[in-house]
């Protein structure tokens, strides 16, 4: 048995790279830290307290959907109750005076996640696949139209509130200002962060992992799928109402929206668009969901129909998302061969970008004539200023449609043999993905 | 008390029906392709806004023939060009593809016609009371809503027990690997069945879109009681589907024209609970609680049936 184990399982250790591990981290903590000396205006405090939440949230449902292969429509109800309970907790304390502190109360919000999760989630988690991305989707709906029944609790169409700055308080800080609020955000997805990596590694973890991959196979060596799936769900659970009781911290207010089925698509998008596969990909996701929202609806009042269609693309054209996109690059780069494809990527970019100006183009051009058909016709998006009323408008934009998609095709298969090349030059050196 | 119970049912049948329509078309998708269709529901919104905008052009019978097919091509559409890419990435993506479709669907939907409901008439040629049933005029629209369910769902039965078609689709629920080892195009048939599934989906949405209110959100209003339907019948099952569609349908209509509480059958709380929740609970009253039946009765069966009323199938 001893020999079967040290042939199988990998080489303890050794001390350096232990040291890089723990030096990751020790990084990480430091670049939160000092984030708000960089970008010190209200706007970017706000933005980074949005990706904190934003980033715990999204990992929390990967433990569903990436570690155990549960796809999951109805996540954010553990998110919202979580806020909702937070918020009720904060009055209670603050009201009987309870000496418990701000940075407590996110615990809370947790608990009541994991509640929920437990409460639920041994009728959902029975069956996996298909039949538990409907049954999460109605027992979301099932929760969302409750909350506006139960009127006092929730609040109805308004929400409820709270003030946070009313607590008791530990080194004077009565978290008013954003700043407060920004560490508070940070101290908690550090934490959040790192017990959930830590879970991937624990034998929960790996036997999640072999629920996704083989939950037959798993049945034979004597666990119970079911159970296995439960334990995930709950543990999603209660990182969830975490990041829900921070929302509920951040905006002092928790309303019906908490709970709906946009925050549950949301969630999905962001960690989807990440890439499931890895563990960094929904902390990407997260960040470049929240900032591309962020940005997006700036630029354009139609930015949901583009943010769609980004999704629909991934779906089809890169089921690993961003992360996995910049992981397939792994072996090329440690086979020295990056540089050989460079070319065909510059010349696929050509196509592409004629595409995907050509698309939004017509977008824009539509959304013009249809939403406020009266304006000056002369309209700008994305740096482009062009009149959406000519004729030339139209053929340039059909123009670049169909002449981009044709030579985007070809550009492509091109890139995708020059891949192969450099894969198999990389392979040849000696390097082996 | 007749009264009621005699137009509860009409309505309730109709509602079923139409439920049926629409779930007719998932389930036989989900059992072909074995992913669930997330946009179906946005296609009853296409036909019901296709509908509307044709009739304005052609007047409202040949947008009842020309809308279903104009969704249903838009679905065939998109099975040969985005979900049998996609079918490569797995089933998790596929679901996630009909997703995001029905999110980008919707925006689009609001983008041409807004968010607003629009003005989606009855045809004046069927704008009168068909009979009187206890003082109450039952309109004729309905009546003509419930004769065109009734006639595609007797036309279904015919074309998939009878038809040699409809025989490759009914082995396929089942044996979908065996049909295509005896030769079929399984390609084409996906599509074929995917277009079908869409247009009936598009027939549900022309003909319910004068009677309800033709707006931007209701796929999302609709789309997850679909999949109620398509869960409490069992996946994959048609009779299964069918049963479920009519039971939603009534105990939805009937919830609605019921309006009892605990406070009208055991009098009012008394005033000291009057503040907590326990007063939301007592004041509630049934036809309130109507939108939430449905999944109600999902969880009560997953607790009591996983496998649905009808269904086998484990997963």
């Amino acid at each position: 048995m001893t020999e079967v184990t040290s042939s199988v399982a990998p080489p303890y250790p050794a001390f350096s790279e232990k040291l890089k591990f723990y030096a990751i981290w020790v990084f990480t903590a430091l670049i939160l830290l000092v984030l708000p000396k960089i970008f010190s205006s209200g706007g970017a405090l706000t933005t980074f307290s949005l990706i904190g939440i934003s980033i715990i949230f999204s990992l929390s449902y990967n433990i569903l959907l990436g570690q155990t292969g549960l796809l999951s429509f109805g996540h954010a109800v553990y998110y919202g109750l979580g806020g909702f309970l937070v918020i009720h907790a904060i009055n209670i304390i603050s009201a009987n005076k309870l000496p418990i502190p701000l940075p407590l109360v996110p615990l809370i919000g947790g608990l009541t996640g994991l509640f929920f999760a437990a409460l639920l989630g041994w009728v959902s988690t029975q069956r996996s696949g298909t039949a538990f991305a409907m049954i999460s989707l109605g027992v979301a709906e099932l929760i969302a139209s409750s909350a506006l029944i139960l009127r006092t609790f929730f609040g109805g169409e308004a929400g409820i509130s709270a003030n946070r700055t009313k607590l008791f308080r530990v080194l004077d800080w009565n978290f008013g200002p954003q700043i407060q609020i920004y560490y508070l955000i940070a101290a908690w997805t550090l934490l959040a962060v790192i017990a959930m990596y830590a879970l991937t590694r624990t034998p929960l973890g790996r036997i999640c992992n072999a629920v996704r991959d083989n939950p037959e196979r798993v049945q034979f060596v004597g666990y119970d799928p079911h159970v296995v799936r439960y334990l995930a769900f709950c543990f999603a659970g209660f990182f969830a109402g975490i990041a829900g009781a921070l929302a509920a911290i951040n905006f002092e207010i928790a309303n019906s929206a908490y709970l709906g089925a946009l925050q549950s698509g949301t969630v999905l998008f962001s960690t989807y668009i990440g890439g499931i596969g890895y563990f960094i990909g929904p902390i990407v996701g997260a960040i470049f969901v929240t900032v591309l929202s962020l940005s997006l609806s700036d630029l354009t009042p139609v930015w949901q129909l583009y943010f769609g269609l980004f999704f629909i693309a991934v779906v089809t054209f890169a089921p690993g998302g961003l992360t996995g996109l910049l992981m397939m690059h792994r072996p090329l780069l440690k086979g020295g061969t990056l540089g050989q494809i460079l070319p065909s990527y510059l010349i696929a970019l050509i196509p592409t970008l004629a595409l995907v100006t050509g698309l939004v183009l017509a977008i824009e051009t539509i959304v013009h004539h249809t939403v406020n058909p009266g304006d000056d016709p002369n309209i700008k998006a994305f740096g482009m200023s062009f009149n959406a009323s000519s004729p030339i408008t139209w053929i340039i934009a059909l123009f670049l449609i169909v002449a981009g998609s044709v030579a985007a095709r070809l550009a492509w298969r091109r890139l995708a043999q020059a891949w192969d090349n450099a894969l198999s030059a990389a392979h040849e050196r000696g390097y082996h993905a | 008390m007749i009264e009621l119970f005699v137009i509860s049912t009409l309505n309730g049948v109709l509602f079923g029906m139409l439920l049926f329509l629409m779930a007719s078309g998932l389930t036989v998708i989900f059992s072909m392709l074995g992913v669930l269709n997330f946009a179906h529901a946005s296609f009853y919104m296409l036909g019901a806004f296709f509908g509307f905008q044709l009739s304005r052009w052609v007047g409202f019978w040949p947008a009842l023939f020309i809308a279903p097919l104009l969704a249903g091509a838009l679905g065939a559409a998109v099975e040969r060009f985005g979900l049998r890419r996609v079918h490569r990435n797995g089933h998790v993506a596929e679901l996630l593809f009909t997703f995001g479709l029905a999110f980008a669907i919707e925006e689009i939907v609001q983008i041409i016609w807004g968010k607003s409901p629009v003005d989606f008439r009855i045809p004046s040629a069927l704008d009168f009371p068909a009979f009187t049933i206890f003082s109450t005029n039952y309109p004729a629209y309905k009546m003509f809503m419930l004769l065109v369910s009734i006639a595609i769902f007797a036309g279904l039965l015919l074309v998939l027990k009878k038809s040699r078609v409809g025989l490759i689709v009914q082995a396929a629920l089942t044996h979908p690997h065996m049909v295509g080892h005896l030769g079929h195009n399984v390609g084409r048939i996906f599509m074929l069945v995917f277009g079908v599934g869409t247009a009936l989906a598009a027939v549900a949405g022309v003909i319910a879109g004068p009677a309800l209110v033709t707006q931007s959100n209701m796929a999302a209003l609709l789309g997850p009681i679909l999949f109620v339907v398509v869960v409490v019948g069992g996946l994959g099952s048609l009779p299964g589907a069918f049963v479920a569609s009519l039971l939603i349908g009534l105990i939805q209509t009937f919830a609605v024209s019921l309006n009892g509480s605990f406070a009208s059958a055991f009098g009012p709380l008394s005033p000291d609970y009057a503040q907590t929740w326990l007063a939301d609970i007592w004041g509630v009253t049934v036809a309130q609680i109507a939108p939430i039946m449905p999944y109600v009765l999902l969880v009560l069966i997953l607790i009591f049936r996983p496998m649905g009323l009808l269904g086998t199938r484990e997963t």
